[in-house]
């Protein structure tokens, strides 16, 4: 299983990649861990005639404190730094305790969070983090710079809002406000395989401990990460009981998710188990956050 | 006598080359010249070849050849039949159909080899290959078994009547008389499929014909590597003698290694003679799925007659067994599972018939197990089933059916692989299963513990399952031994290693009997140009036969050095001892001679030879077993299930095996552990997803689940030994032991866990959403 | 146009400098150019970890990496371990608990263990069975690797 030929530029900055990106737009692809893409290569399942390798371009591998006391992530920056970074395990919790739910060590080594959310495949867990957590991402061209909200980045299957001639530098995680709670729930065939359905819970208390806002979305839900709004409105203002979760987990699961069935499940099932996880992440996720009320 | 070397936990020959990366492995093979080959394989899995264009691959810059079937001229013809149907069942019908180098005028499964692209690197061959224009005319697919047998079937062979491969039927007893008799009659239809065999090395081939030399030398990932040097030979109208087959170390077997005369083993030695330059071709992973054999389906309809107090009065199993395109393995797996199907149990009443079918699909041949899954599956589920319609703890329903130990050898009467009504040489099966029972603390959990579990809302079940295993069948396997005159010992087998320790297991045989280092010993197996005659490594055959051939050889060699050393130190035979390298005279120290100098002094540069004697200290002998040993083993679980999720955690697992003499514990568990994770797999997470178009859905690791670090429970594994009086070892084998009861056990544990579901598994491979559906239709 | 690359990498010490195209894959670099048939492919799509290296000390898939973009980086693959003669502590704990059968997917797990035990000298079975998550190993149901890695840890504590 060997890739078809391919002209390769491995460019030091960021505006030569920008710049070879404008010159070659459609025909090129962009690599940065490579460990969804060069598979796919091997595969000769994709057959790229250029390739713009990121992986030179050191300015583009960092983990910073954004302003908003957040977390900035550099998109060339691998998951195992952010495995390892007390700094992200510190702004961004939700995602650092994911890391070591991605594939496997070898594999964290290389993969990028970059590449990870510009790949958008549904049943990866960056994309659907990032929508818990209302990131957002800076796209980059020649022709200027935009932001773009995780809402409005991931537009379908493996496809985003990003332009043949752009580049997603940077991704920038708000911190999550006081009182606040999160957890990930995933269930797969094995640990460390795609998730057959995931649930992202992050939840905010009010002073008198009653849910002031809820943000929940899906791996594998469908065709990109999943966000239930009416779930997470009904929510809003109420006491966190069993009831009240297994609720939520009653809307969103029926009303607010579209999982496909393939070999390793039905959509049924999946419905099921997003029912059962998103009870069991709402638990956890108001769990943790009346335990930061706590601490004071 | 006094086992000092048989029987210890001794480190690896091997190792410290397979651990520095100094093993040659058959890709690691590199001759100057090398070209490298790229298989063109069909699309579609049944379909009228009409046209292939292999201009346009040709003149791709870089490639050196491109053949079809038609440039094979007259060396094209397809492979020989491996095993014929056994001339000893007279209710037989059997149309063999083999494997063809490349596909002709119709393809028969997806991945069947079309044209071979031969170029200056895999890459280039690769491209030429997407160069490649065929013509293909769809036909309609065969893939249900059930539905292939129906009189308006596509036929895969459109020479035969019907897509029936085979039929074999075999009785015991009177099984009608024995359902009238019966209190109670269980009936079942059991449906189970196994896998891929996926071993980490992918198959490969290199073959270099010498044109000066006229001679042939193969590197090749098989199991067998005399029967492909014979073949080969034939093929190409070669003497065996011009044809070296080489099968280094080999990265795992498990079966479809021992299908002989894959497409590439013909089409590549041709290649190679043909262009005069060594050609290499490496099966890369997604080709495995498709090229290489695997294990599938069979289906049953099973019948088990009871009395009320629990004894199995008689047993009928009729079934399906899908042999894919071809049928070059004869009726191997699906006589296995006629020899299994009534476990270690004493059935005296027996109706067993079997319909293999041709489908569309990649041959199926043996994959660890080898039908016998099958076998132990079916009983084991009967077992269950009629346990809780007598009310009866389904241990003690076993119980009161185990061959007990003065019925060995037991007549099982079931004719099996080996052509003979199978005969069960020893065993005392009740103690493995008392052991087995006692490790899991199976009385303890049943009366305590899970009542506790359930009172905590957790659904934790237990399963104790035992089995038999076939082991050990003939031919014949053969061994030379030779002292050489450094006083280090070679010795040399016909069949191959893939893993299973024979450099070492082998040399702890010789050490024993001549009083060497383990270390001292080394073992040549599976290279033609060094020993001549043998099969190869199935059916957990390897330690037994070849081991008793190198057992036999290494006491002849033993007797040799006894006379020898006799005349040399002048002193009684009796009173000689071997150790340490060293011949020695018992309470005479200083009387010794080292066995390095014995051998120099048996191959003497001047005097006289006695007529009738051989030179030095060497001998060669050959073994074959009466009949093949039965190996016994049980295997318990407890398995706690997260209802919700249908997720699994196996909290405890043990083992314990009766495999007559074990030479090497550590090699044994290794074994063991590996045949677990294998049966795990085809338990809960390998499944091979087919379309309706014929096409693999999972054909790569990524969707191909195997069972990885995070997913296998520690397993305790306690040795019972009843000798085998077949061979003077003393030993069976265990290859596939670890393989063999494990859905069976799966099964069982999954419904003690459901307790209060109705839940019955008469189907594997289950998964997570099998589960779930299984759970929630009330009505299967 | 002449497609290769001119490629300065150190395996295992050594400097080599090759010319080499760009799709060419750092496994069959290593394995063909360089042979150093130690590292092996067994699946070529980054899951089975035979072809598991070092890179700069961390674990890589080379059958997912493009050997040009091993460049101006340190590989360390099984053969910079040990010898036959003398074994790395990590090899000898290999053999003394039968850590191994086939031994094709055995590099792999080495030099995931090396790096692994570097960071984690003291690991727990449960971090073990993680760590190897992503080497598959078909012969040995993992329990002899795991008491090899932990008898590994224990010698490399000295």
């Amino acid at each position: 299983m060997k890739p078809a030929p391919f002209d390769y530029f491995a460019p030091a900055a960021t505006e030569e990649a920008l710049s070879l990106l404008a010159e070659h737009g459609y025909d090129a692809k962009v690599l940065a861990g490579g460990q969804s893409l060069i598979p796919m290569m091997n595969f000769r399942l994709v057959q790229p005639s250029i390739l713009v390798d990121l992986n030179n371009i050191a300015e583009l591998a960092y983990l910073r404190e954004g302003e908003d006391g957040g977390l900035r992530i550099g998109a060339m920056t691998r998951h195992r730094q952010v495995e390892t970074s007390p700094l992200a395990a510190k702004r961004a919790p939700l995602i650092h305790a994911a890391m070591s739910k991605i594939a496997y060590p070898q594999v964290r080594t290389r993969g990028t969070f970059g590449g990870s959310v510009s790949h958008a495949d549904p049943s990866a867990e960056l994309p659907a983090l990032s929508l818990a957590l209302r990131g957002k991402f800076r796209l980059r061209s020649q022709r200027g710079e935009r932001w773009v909200p995780a809402e409005e980045f991931f537009v379908s299957l493996f496809t985003t809002v990003l332009e043949p001639d752009e580049l997603l530098v940077e991704a920038s995680i708000p911190p999550m406000p006081p009182r606040s709670g999160w957890s990930l729930q995933e269930v797969a065939r094995r640990p460390h395989d795609f998730a057959l359905m995931g649930v992202a819970a992050v939840v905010t208390l009010d002073e008198k401990g009653l849910c002031k806002e809820a943000r929940l979305t899906f791996i594998s839900a469908g065709d990109r990460p999943m966000a239930a709004e009416r779930a997470a409105e009904a929510l809003k203002g109420q006491a966190p009981s069993p009831q009240v979760m297994k609720e939520a987990a009653e809307i969103a699961s029926t009303q607010e998710i579209d999982p496909s069935s393939d070999i390793h499940a039905t959509a049924e099932f999946r419905r099921h188990l997003a029912n059962v996880l998103t009870r069991r992440a709402l638990e956890q996720a108001f769990q943790r956050a009346a335990e930061t009320t706590q601490e004071g | 006598m006094d086992r000092k070397l048989i029987g210890k936990r001794v480190v690896r020959n091997e190792d410290p080359r397979l651990l520095t990366g100094h093993a040659q492995f058959v890709d690691d093979v590199h001759l100057p010249g090398m070209l490298h080959a790229a298989f063109l394989r069909s699309e579609y899995a049944h379909a009228r070849l009409l046209k292939v264009d292999v201009s346009k691959a040709r003149a791709h810059p870089g490639v050196v050849a491109v053949f079809t079937a038609e440039d094979m001229g007259k060396d094209w013809f397809p492979g020989p039949p491996l095993v014929s149907p056994p001339p000893t069942v007279k209710d037989v019908i059997f149309h063999s159909r083999r494997q063809v180098p490349l596909a002709k005028d119709k393809i028969r499964h997806a991945g069947e080899a079309i044209a071979v692209v031969i170029a200056e690197s895999r890459y280039i061959a690769e491209d030429a290959v997407e160069e490649i224009e065929v013509e293909y005319e769809p036909l309609p697919v065969v893939l249900d078994l059930e539905q292939a047998l129906q009189p308006d079937s596509p036929l895969v062979h459109d020479d035969l009547e019907s897509n029936l491969a085979a039929w074999l039927s075999q009785k015991k007893g009177d099984y009608e008389a024995a359902r009238r008799q019966a209190d109670v009659i269980i009936k079942r239809r059991i449906v189970i499929e196994r896998g891929a065999a996926a071993a980490m090395e992918n198959r490969g081939i290199v073959a270099y014909w010498d044109a000066q030399s006229e001679h042939l030398t193969i590197w090749d990932t098989t199991q067998a590597p005399i029967p492909i040097r014979n073949g080969t030979a034939a093929r190409l109208g070669l003497s065996e003698h011009q044809v070296r087959v080489i099968a280094p170390y080999i990265g795992g077997g498990f079966g479809p290694k021992i299908m002989m005369f894959y497409p590439e083993e013909m089409v590549i030695p041709w290649a190679a003679k043909k262009l005069n330059r060594p050609v290499k071709w490496i099966e890369d992973r997604r080709e495995n799925f498709y090229a290489t054999t695997q294990e599938r389906g069979q289906i049953h309809e099973v019948e088990m007659a009871l009395s009320r107090d629990g004894r199995v009065l008689g047993l009928k199993d009729d079934f399906l067994h899908d042999t894919g395109a071809y049928d070059p393995y004869g009726l191997t797996i699906p006589l296995n599972t006629q020899s299994h199907n009534m476990g270690g149990y004493d059935i005296r009443n027996y109706s067993s018939e079997f319909k293999v079918v041709f489908t569309n699909r990649i041959i199926a041949t043996p994959v660890r197990g080898a039908g016998r899954p099958h076998g132990i599956f079916v009983i084991e589920r009967m077992m269950d089933a009629a346990a809780r319609e007598l009310g009866m703890d389904p241990v003690e329903l076993r119980k009161r059916n185990l061959i007990p130990p003065d019925a060995f050898p037991y007549e099982h009467q079931i004719i099996d692989q080996a052509f003979a009504p199978l005969i069960l040489d020893s065993g005392n099966y009740k103690a493995v299963v008392d052991k087995a029972l006692e490790l899991i603390g199976y009385e303890k959990f049943l009366k305590e513990e899970q009542p506790r579990l359930r009172r905590e809302g957790k659904y934790v079940g237990i399963g104790v399952v035992p089995f038999i295993e076939t082991t050990g069948v003939g031919p014949y396997e053969g061994a030379r031994v030779t002292v050489e005159a450094s006083g280090k010992v070679n010795v040399t087998t016909g069949i191959g290693t893939q893993g299973q320790g024979h450099f070492t297991s082998f040399a702890q045989i010789v050490a024993e009997q001549l009083g060497v280092k383990v270390s001292d010993v080394r073992i040549v197996t599976g290279d033609t140009s060094e020993f001549h005659w043998g099969t190869g490594t199935f059916a957990s055959r390897g330690a037994v036969v070849a081991g008793n051939a190198v057992h036999a050889a290494a006491k002849s060699v033993r007797q040799k050095v006894l006379k020898l050393a006799s005349k040399v130190l002048e002193a009684p035979e009796e009173e000689l001892e071997l150790e340490d390298g060293m011949v020695r005279v018992a309470d005479i120290p200083q009387k010794s001679i080292s066995l390095g100098e014995l051998a120099v002094l048996a191959n003497p540069l001047r005097g006289a030879v006695e007529p009738g004697t051989e030179p030095g200290l060497e001998s060669t002998s050959y073994y074959g077993p009466q009949y093949g040993a039965t190996a016994f083993g049980t295997h318990a679980m407890i398995l706690e299930v997260d209802p919700q999720t249908m997720m699994i955690n196996i909290r405890r697992y043990v083992v314990a095996e009766d495999c007559g003499t074990v030479l090497n514990p550590l090699i044994l568990e290794g074994q063991i552990h590996g045949g677990v994770s294998m049966g795990l797999g085809n338990a809960y997470y390998e499944k091979l997803h087919m379309d309706e178009n014929g096409q693999l859905l999972n054909a790569s690791f990524a969707d191909y689940l195997l069972v990885s670090s995070t997913e296998m429970p520690r397993i305790e594994v306690a040795h019972l030994e009843t000798p085998s009086p077949l061979n003077e070892l003393g030993a069976k084998g265990v290859g596939e032991a670890g393989a063999i009861p494990v859905p069976a056990l799966f099964a069982q544990a999954l419904e003690n866990a459901f307790h209060d579901r109705k839940l019955e598994v008469l189907e594997m491979p289950l998964s997570p959403n099998r589960l779930f559906e299984l759970l929630n239709d009330v009505t299967q | 146009m002449s497609n290769t690359f001119a490629l300065t990498v150190t395996v295992n010490g050594t400097r080599y400098e090759r010319s080499v195209e760009p799709r060419t894959l750092l496994s069959d670099f290593l394995r063909h150019d360089l042979g150093l048939t130690g590292t092996h492919v067994g699946c070529e799509h980054g899951v089975c970890g035979a072809c598991s290296v070092l890179m700069d000390g961390q674990p890589i898939r080379s059958c997912l990496t493009f050997a040009v973009q091993a460049h101006g980086h340190e590989i360390t693959t099984v053969e910079g371990l040990g010898t036959k003669e003398e074994l790395h502590p990590i090899q000898q704990a290999f053999q003394e608990a039968h850590g191994l059968q086939c031994g094709f997917c055995t590099p792999g797990i080495l030099t995931t263990v090396k790096a692994f035990l570097e960071q984690n000298p003291n690991p727990s079975e449960e971090e073990i069975r993680e760590a190897l998550s992503g080497n598959l190993c078909r012969c040995t149901g993992y329990q002899h690797i795991i008491e090899a890695v932990e008898l590994a840890a224990e010698k490399m504590r000295g």
